[in-house]
């Protein structure tokens, strides 16, 4: 549906103050497409500046780099600043949080858990023989086993669309899983095996059921089932 | 009144900012085993050192022959003459194990056939003193920016460093404290999760804020962007070197500002007018689209002005880079395509992106030695500030002038923002002052009480008459029009009566939003308050300097001055809210090299 600058498209937005609101309910706005190629952060933004100042939401480089703005809209997770309104093919948006996080206000919500799962998979080049003076050397082959992985933005749009992560509060996740593969996969790397131990384990890479969600959510493209497919060969590989 | 929590806690270090800068200080008084806290606006991995691209230079000869007195001519020749050169010296001496460092910690650089770390070329880079064309810059594609700061994290959350350092993500500083004695004695913050005032006492302060362009139209930064770190030290006394040199990218996406790396023409792109010539070869013939950033951005809008810019406004410049190839671009400059493709719909393996010279970064900031700390002017000499630190954007050496050279900021925030945390420590350690933590009782009101009554006032005040949106819109368009990269007198005066005119009607905004759980409105007001003082500074400076040096073009003044103007700008605050400016003597000699005098800038 192409949208020409002065369409209208409506916003229906989760809202959510613990301070006043007893329970959850969803706004509507209306938000006034003013250029070719907005985004739906543009459109947040439009609403807080102009018509409702409480609406509460994260950002912060408006380029799809930072992961703050991690959201659900129209049932899909991704980064709001990186969507285009008018790639959804509707006079309705439905923004919500992301699935299966703690809400703290609105569309923010709570990525302590998040990110302690993502410190379990010592996400970190660990070294047992000290570096050479110079840069440690890699073959170009070498490095692009990194492309795919290196990129992760952290904002938890893969593990916020995960069956699996929505019920088993323990599992790591795609997203913490993903950069222990950014790890066990370069070369530079002589701390794999404890790494692949914290993920060998029904909360790690055997928690999921291929469900693909998380590649469909990822706003860069990356896919983090690969990658937890990667980690278990490399399980077995090492046992067997 | 409202209920305002107040918790206070006692630190060694308190770091303000946890992008590069603040990052790399972490470390540093982290491995020092210093209990440390960094407090950031946004978790760590969301601030803005991760949209920077192209790369981190160093002369480390992967490419070809190259040595740091080369890098440091380039920097003080882009800088036109008015860094301060031992600043510059130690910088670019200290890049090459740097970003060795940086490898060993895990950075992901792209890497040469041999295997080593891949090096571009890039603006202003040259070898043997503007012979030819240098490849110094490091890169991790066109991801360089965020494989720092996300190396620079994880390298904290290792066991040697990790039990030292804290991180308070989601806190927004709201004031430096200092005590009778002028040291600096901790941070007071507001908690934006929770809701409520936090008081860090600490030994040592770290500024690392970063960049404060938000108050332009068309900019490269982030939201977070609003320079907070110039706005607390400039109530606190401290003034604010140089910050009429404002950098204006030449390549900024049109109408959004988004970077589009100088990498792009150092891998062989080029600008063309609506002409489809290569106009740069005008402005600077030897080595065209590849000259320091002040002179591109000045050609682009020479083109403009002279009805030779593209589109219907004729208001913008294409980049072309599709003759690089699909293979090409999509290996090493993949972000850039996805930017292109997102914001403008142009697929840049097949067509230019239209660009536009669009603010970037400040050369000025808080002034600092070359040891990272903090310094004050007694007469002309430099006296250190006791406990206070400042790193990166926010801070200035100055390494990079008037005008900074590409790639030359990534390596700042590393080196600076190390060398504030190694010296942060060994005062500590060292110099073992008393800690400032005051015994008696009431601290609160006695520290942060002008901090709880604006609190108070703004929770229990009125909605306000004005919308921050008001003044923010006219903000960033007057700045745009009155500072841009082509100054004059008559304009900028304009822009301070204009900008009088914005705290005036700032005094009437309030509230909306009385939460006190994630208040974004409440931060977006400080954010504003915060731009308003950076753009006083900026435009109370631009207007004295009567001369043109790198970024800072006075179409009045149209000739580098180095008679009247080789000094530094120090510009202070003052309770009134007037700025008043001073002039400082630029440190000409570097730290072993000979001095490079100032010539004529021909690139």
């Amino acid at each position: 549906m192409a949208l020409n600058v002065g369409d209208k498209v409506v916003f229906k937005i989760f809202r959510y103050d613990p301070e006043k609101d007893k329970a959850p309910y969803y706004k509507d706005y209306e938000v006034t497409i003013t250029r070719t190629g907005m985004m739906v952060l543009d459109g947040l933004n439009q609403i807080k500046w102009e018509q409702d100042p409480t609406l509460t939401y994260r950002r912060s480089c408006r380029e799809g780099v930072c992961g703050s703005d991690g959201m659900n809209i129209n049932g899909v997770n991704t980064v709001s600043c990186m969507s285009h309104i008018e790639d959804y093919d509707s006079n309705v948006l439905v923004i919500k949080p992301l699935p299966g996080f703690p809400i703290i206000k609105d569309l923010v919500c709570d990525f302590e858990d998040f990110f302690n799962k993502y410190y379990v998979v010592k996400p970190y080049l660990i070294e047992k023989t000290p570096p050479p003076g110079r840069e440690r050397l890699q073959s170009i082959e070498d490095r692009n086993k990194l492309n795919g992985l290196y990129e992760c933005i952290l904002c938890g749009c893969c593990s916020s669309s995960c069956p699996s992560y929505w019920a088993d509060p323990d599992y790591l996740g795609p997203s913490a899983m993903l950069n222990a593969a950014r790890y066990v996969f370069d070369t530079r790397d002589e701390g794999s095996d404890e790494r692949l131990d914290a993920v060998n384990n029904v909360h790690g890479v055997w928690r999921c059921h291929t469900i693909l969600n998380c590649i469909s959510a990822c706003p860069k493209e990356l896919n983090p089932t690969k990658a937890i497919a990667n980690l278990q060969k490399e399980i077995l590989k090492r046992k067997y | 009144m409202a209920d305002i929590n107040v918790r206070i806690e006692e630190f060694d270090v308190v770091i303000v900012g946890a992008g590069g800068a603040g990052l790399a200080a972490a470390v540093q008084t982290g491995l020092a085993g210093l209990k440390t806290a960094v407090i950031s606006e946004v978790y760590p991995t969301r601030s803005h050192t991760v949209s920077a691209q192209g790369g981190i230079n160093a002369a480390l000869a992967n490419m070809d022959e190259d040595y740091w007195i080369w890098h440091m001519y380039d920097t003080v020749k882009g800088g036109d003459y008015i860094g301060d050169q031992d600043a510059m010296e130690f910088f670019t001496k200290n890049a090459p194990k740097t970003i060795i460092e940086l490898e060993h910690w895990g950075m992901p650089f792209s890497r040469t056939e041999k295997g080593t770390v891949y090096q571009r070329a890039f603006g202003g880079q040259t070898r043997n003193f503007g012979e030819s064309l240098a490849h110094r810059a490091c890169a991790v594609a066109d991801r360089s920016g965020h494989a720092i700061l996300h190396t620079l994290f994880e390298r904290t959350l290792r066991s040697d460093i990790a039990p030292y350092v804290s991180y308070y993500s989601e806190y927004y500083a709201l004031k430096l404290l200092m005590n009778e004695e002028g040291h600096a004695m901790g941070i007071v913050a507001w908690d934006m999760v929770n809701g409520g005032v936090h008081i860090f006492f600490s030994y040592a302060v770290i500024f690392a804020t970063g960049g404060n362009t938000r108050n332009f139209r068309t900019n490269t930064n982030a939201h977070v962007n609003t320079g907070i770190g110039w706005t607390l030290c400039a109530k606190a006394g401290i003034p604010i070197k140089d910050p009429e040199f404002i950098q204006f990218h030449p390549t900024g996406i049109y109408g959004v500002g988004n970077l589009i790396t100088e990498g792009v023409r150092g891998e062989g792109g080029y600008l063309l007018n609506a002409q489809g010539e290569r106009f740069m070869k005008k402005y600077a013939p030897h080595v065209l689209d590849l000259a320091s950033r002040d002179v591109v951005s000045r050609g682009m809008a020479q083109e403009i002005r002279e009805g030779r810019g593209v589109g219907p406004k004729k208001d913008h410049i294409l980049l072309k880079l599709d003759h690089l190839g699909h293979d090409f671009i999509m290996d090493k400059l993949p972000g850039i395509w996805e930017l292109a493709y997102k914001f403008v719909g142009v697929d840049c393996t097949k067509d230019p992106i239209p660009v536009q010279p669009t603010a970037h970064y400040h050369m000025g900031g808080i002034p600092t030695n070359i040891y990272g700390e903090v310094i004050k002017w007694e007469g002309d000499k430099e006296v250190p500030i006791p406990g206070l630190y400042a790193a990166g954007e926010c801070a200035c050496a100055s390494v990079h002038g008037a005008n900074r050279l590409g790639c030359n900021s990534l390596l700042d925030l590393v080196i600076t923002g190390k060398q504030s945390g190694i010296s942060a420590a060994k005062w500590i350690r060292e110099e073992k002052p008393v800690f400032p933590n005051p015994p008696e009782e009431y601290v609160a009101d006695k520290y942060a009480k002008d901090v709880i009554d604006k609190l108070n006032e703004l929770f229990d005040g009125p909605e306000g008459t004005v919308k921050m949106d008001e003044i923010w819109e006219d903000l960033r368009d007057t700045m745009q029009h009155n500072m841009s990269v082509f100054r004059i007198e008559e304009g900028i005066k304009k822009q301070l009566d204009i900008i009088d005119g914005y705290f005036e009607k700032f005094k009437n905004v309030g509230l909306t939003d009385k939460s006190k759980v994630f208040n974004t409105e409440l931060v977006e007001y400080f954010d504003l308050e915060s731009l308003l003082y950076v753009s006083k500074l900026e435009t109370a400076a631009a207007l004295n300097r009567t001369e043109s040096r790198g970024a800072h073009y006075r179409d009045d003044y149209p000739e580098r001055d180095d008679a009247n103007w080789m000094k530094h700008t120090a510009a202070y605050l003052k309770e009134d809210g007037s700025v008043e400016l001073d002039y400082k003597p630029v440190r000409t000699k570097p730290l072993t090299a000979p001095t490079f005098q100032p010539k004529k800038r021909v690139y």
